[in-house]
């Protein structure tokens, strides 16, 4: 029974130091991105190369969810609204939940899975393949190279990203508010103009979505890097990479919401 | 100047306080193509990681060209490895990459050469393995052996000293593994380069390295030129040169008794 009992405090203690080392890694390997990130600007291309990669080629999941979202947005609300009497206010309902939450939100979630994936699994493989291996022994930083660059174009694409997101879910809901229920073309974009405020709503929108770009981006690439070179090792991180980005993202979101609204 | 660019003195190596190398010794003299040989597992591609200093030994030190690999800052090893060259097992080309832009890629790296002489440099190094025609190609386009030529190609693609090959002959079909051995051999010569060569292929490697060091179990247990390694009547040298399955080299994995292994049933 006792002996049970220790076997399973042992586990426990030994799964959390694992996960205590892990995060101390990560930790040197960001210091290690922020070091090599000035070698890596003086090959502006090898961002450029990436923020098309992660960025432009995430574009098309991001405006057609983003379309969607916004019109699931404009008929939840409109159907509440409506019992009070205010089904005016639909267009700030609608603008401020797409740039105060779901924006940067949903955008950082679709792109931990298209985008953070594809970067965990194009790492890992090449970590299994000996590309990162032979880049060092050509003298060259796989950090400066490959890594870095993958970062910068991560942490510039997702505020892009969610303000188009937001842009498109407007569009989405302006779409299902107006023609479809009858909502005044007027009051719609008016009542928005009005009530959505630059810096409270629109800067601290921008300010989420760069951090979850730096927080999706980080455990994309730390996991590629430090899977086991085989082909499971490569699987398994590719999975982290979705659940640790997604937890990241709705943790860090109630706390910078905490602060913004506090 | 020393005759060795290499030298391996009193080399420890292990991992989680399992010793891999224990002591060993070995030198590479300038200009000559020299063979490590040893069984699966017995640390060969370690000791090339060691000399290219991205594994750091327990005991002991390498040299290379004079200088103590892992004492060096990372300038310092990068300086080092701008004067090797490496030829990884599986060839290790860039995929997002075609033959042409891999063997550029060392040169861009490390020089400001202009774009038509990056060109020239690229053409010839590719015309020196056969494959110049093949410049347009993605890696995932080519054989086993076309891979390995194009990662020779961009191996010797500065010219290096040191150009270290790891099991070059794995995987070939025999046309492929003949036309690796006369690349090796000629790479080597004309650009009077020193080779390290990591295998256990006996025949084709006998036929065109200077010296060959046998390793098996963390030390060196055998070395000498070819000829002087057929006629070694050492029981391990003579069941590796000769491919006999069993001998110092066991062909059974450490274990149990057969006998009560078997009659215990299902609970191995």
């Amino acid at each position: 029974m006792f002996s049970a009992m220790g076997n399973v405090v042992s586990r426990i203690g030994h799964r959390l130091i694992e996960r205590i080392w892990r995060f101390g890694g990560g930790i040197r390997f960001f210091c290690y991105i922020m070091i090599y990130s000035g070698e890596s600007f003086r090959r502006l291309h090898l961002t450029i190369r990436e923020i098309y990669f992660t960025g432009v080629m995430s574009l098309i999941i991001m405006l057609v969810s983003a379309f969607f979202v916004g019109m699931v947005l404009a008929l939840q609300g409109y159907n509440t609204l409506q019992k009070f009497g205010s089904s005016e206010a639909i267009g700030v309902l609608v603008a401020l939940s797409l740039v105060r939450e779901l924006g940067p939100v949903v955008t950082a979630l679709l792109f931990a899975g298209r985008a953070g994936t594809a970067i965990t699994a194009e790492i890992g493989l090449m970590k299994a393949t000996e590309q990162l291996s032979a880049m060092e022994m050509m003298a060259v930083s796989p950090i400066a190279r490959v890594v870095a660059p993958r970062f910068w174009a991560g942490v510039i694409s997702m505020p892009l990203l969610a303000a188009m997101f937001s842009m498109v879910g407007v569009l989405g809901g302006y779409m299902v508010a107006v023609p479809l229920l009858g909502v005044d073309n007027g009051a719609f974009w008016s009542q928005m103009q009005a009530n959505v405020d630059f810096r409270l709503d629109i800067v601290n929108g921008i300010i989420k979505s760069v951090v979850f770009g730096v927080a999706c981006t980080m455990i994309a690439l730390f996991e590629g890097y430090d899977a086991p070179p085989t082909a499971e090792g490569v699987s398994r991180a590719t999975t982290r990479t979705v659940v640790n980005s997604s937890l990241a993202v709705l943790a860090l979101d109630f706390v910078m919401t905490s602060f913004m609204i506090g | 100047m020393t005759d060795n660019i290499v030298e391996i003195n009193n080399l420890s190596f292990g991992y989680k306080g399992r010793l891999l190398h224990k002591g060993i010794n070995m030198s590479f003299a300038r200009g000559k193509v020299v063979a490590i040989m040893g069984g699966s597992g017995s640390g060969k591609t370690t000791l090339l990681r060691l000399i290219g200093g991205q594994l750091k030994p327990v005991h002991g030190e390498v040299k290379v060209d004079g200088q103590v690999v892992h004492k060096q800052d990372r300038a310092g090893l990068y300086n080092l490895r701008r004067k090797m060259g490496m030829l990884f097992q599986g060839g290790a080309l860039f995929t997002d990459l075609s033959v042409f832009e891999n063997v550029a890629f060392p040169i861009r790296e490390h020089t400001n050469l202009p774009e038509s002489m990056v060109r020239d440099l690229v053409l010839m190094k590719l015309q020196a393995v056969g494959l110049r025609g093949a410049n347009k190609l993605k890696p995932t386009e080519l054989s086993g052996g076309m891979a390995r030529r194009v990662a020779l190609a961009r191996a010797v693609a500065l010219d290096p000293a040191i150009i270290m090959y790891d099991e070059p002959f794995a995987g070939l079909d025999p046309i492929s593994m003949s036309v690796i051995c006369n690349l090796i051999r000629s790479l080597n010569d004309a650009l009077g380069a020193t080779s390290i060569v990591v295998t256990h292929d006996v025949n084709e490697t006998f036929s065109f390295v200077d010296y060959v060091y046998f390793v098996s179990q963390g030390v060196v247990v055998a070395e000498g030129t070819p000829d002087e390694l057929r006629k070694s009547d050492l029981p391990f040298v003579h069941q590796f040169v000769h491919g006999e399955a069993d001998g110092p080299v066991p062909f059974h994995y450490p274990a149990s008794d057969y006998k009560r292994d078997m009659l215990r049933g299902h609970d191995v």
